[in-house]
């Protein structure tokens, strides 16, 4: 043992008889963690982990947080980007240090997080929480400045406002392509979701207009609910293309706003591409991503697979059968501070059991949902056998109404669970 | 770190946490993530007594009680899961 860390045992014990004497009140001895990305499951995670008596220091460049989940009622017009914001302030009073940085990488072996800036911060135990990065890499004609022209708004904030002033600037009669990526993507019934509200804003302000969404898949989240609902509500103004009916965008021209497929060429006058995604590049440089792009991990604690003492969690993980959700990311959050404290005390972690919902608005006062219980097995997260499902087809409006309701009050809560 | 100093940094944790709460059992962490204050849309789960929530539960599983979504989520856990959710959640009442 190195003179150095026999001093650290010494100051440990004194440590020790403080933290007897003042059992809630660990001082140094207490481990740190380190959380990247400060989204539903970063911020949701620095905070449990603070509870549980873990040193937490979250990375989040970011001041403001815009949240993806009712993002779409933006683009519709029914809500203000204002009500998609939030702060860390909350976080800050409870104790957990924010540093407003990017990460620029990882030591593994030191159990350091490299910042931009240079400097590093040590760590117990690393929680990457990254989100997604757009590949702007696969899909011909789309990169970041063709994002400008064209945007995605598949993060909340700039990309969404972006997106609703061109249909507020839109002719009526217009033409809106929407451009919906393969399996995985952040947010599965997302699309379908903005569809329906795109649909309803030009039923109700222009009227002659329509929606093409072209689909690289031929089957999607809550998809009987979805094209009843639009069967019902938007007769001739939304078509849906799926990739057996040559849906896939296989090329977008910025220049002349065209959207290619296999079979045609779409003129746009409103082009909203959904790229295919990544696990946000701090995931690669952190080796926790594997040549998929995402992370995969341990179905008891999230921890990565290919990295020791980091744990993944979020849009970036592969997390078996559960979807890329605002609700997955803050139950996953839980489950993997409750596992990192009791790892960094040398306990076992028992196998646990995640919940997710997922409300989607087709319409004002029209909201279905999908949801669903997940558990270990076989080094996966699978469904709950018997668990699950979707809202009942053909409901009553009033079931429909109780939804959109339901959807409103579950923003509210996790939003003030993660940070209020 | 050192393997020594990890040691007695797992051990004084360990020590320093005796106000943590013991584990929340499989799923209940969930919860919170729509039940919230009272006054919401959502039903508070505060104030409910153990066996109130888990009768709610079984009420939701077996269709007895409608419901939107519960019945759905319900169906995901035994009765001793169930059980232990509710005594779990009930106990939480006192703390934020």
């Amino acid at each position: 043992m190195s003179s150095a860390s026999r001093r650290g045992v010494l100051s440990g014990a004194a440590t020790l008889a403080f933290s007897l004497a003042a059992p809630c009140v660990i001082g140094q001895a207490r481990p740190q963690a380190v959380i990247i990305g400060g989204g539903f499951g970063g911020a949701t995670c620095a905070r449990y982990l603070n509870r549980l008596g873990v040193a937490v220091t979250l990375l989040e460049p970011n001041a403001t947080y815009v949240a993806c989940p009712f993002s779409n009622l933006v683009i519709h017009g029914s809500r203000d980007l204002a009500s998609q914001q939030f702060g860390y302030e909350a976080l800050k009073r409870e104790g957990i240090v924010i540093v407003p940085e990017m990460a620029a990488g990882v030591d593994a072996d030191a159990r350091l997080v490299r910042l931009a800036s240079g400097t590093t911060l040590p760590y117990d135990r690393l929680v990457l929480s990254p989100g997604i990065d757009m590949r702007f890499d696969a899909l011909p004609g789309y990169d970041d400045a063709a994002a400008q022209i064209m945007p995605h708004a598949w993060k909340a904030g700039p990309q969404t406002l972006l997106l609703r002033s061109q249909l507020e600037a839109m002719r009526d009669g217009g033409v809106v392509v929407m451009s919906v990526p393969a399996n995985p993507y952040r947010c599965p019934p997302g699309p379908y979701e903005r569809a329906s509200l795109i649909a309803h804003y030009l039923k109700t302000h222009k009227p002659k207009s329509k929606l093409i969404v072209l689909d690289a898949k031929d089957a999607f989240s809550k998809q009987k609910l979805f094209q009843m609902a639009w069967k019902e509500l938007y007769p001739g103004i939304l078509e849906w293309v799926a990739l057996g009916a040559g849906g896939k965008t296989t090329e977008v021209s910025v220049k002349d706003m065209v959207v290619v497929t296999e079979f045609d060429r779409h003129k746009a006058d409103v082009a909203n591409i959904i790229p295919p995604q990544q696990a946000g590049s701090i995931a690669v440089a952190a080796g926790v991503a594997d040549k998929s792009g995402w992370c995969p991990i341990d179905p008891v604690t999230f921890a990565s697979k290919l990295r020791p003492r980091m744990h993944v969690i979020g849009d970036a993980a592969i997390a078996g059968a559960m979807p890329k959700s605002a609700f997955a990311a803050n139950s996953q959050a839980k489950v993997c501070a409750s596992a990192v404290a009791l790892l960094l005390r040398g306990e076992t972690p028992a196998s646990p059991k995640l919940l997710n919902t997922c409300y989607s608005i087709v319409a004002p006062a029209y909201g279905i949902s999908v949801a669903d219980v997940y558990h270990p097995a076989r080094g996966i997260l699978v469904d709950v056998e018997g668990a699950g499902g979707v809202s009942t087809l053909g409901a009553s409006s009033e079931v429909r109404a109780r939804e959109a309701a339901y959807a409103d009050s579950w923003f509210k809560t996790i939003s003030s669970e993660v940070f209020g | 770190m050192t393997r020594a100093r990890a040691t007695v940094l797992a051990f004084l944790f360990s020590m320093g946490s005796a106000c943590a709460q013991s584990p929340a059992p499989p799923g209940a962490l969930s919860c919170s993530g729509c039940h919230g204050a009272a006054g919401g849309e959502i039903p508070s789960l505060s104030g409910l007594s153990a066996d109130e929530i888990t009768e709610a539960m079984g009420a939701f599983k077996s269709g007895a009680r409608p419901a939107t979504l519960m019945n759905r989520l319900a169906k995901g856990f035994n009765e001793t899961e169930t059980r232990a959710i509710a005594q779990w959640l009930a106990s939480q009442r006192s703390s934020p």
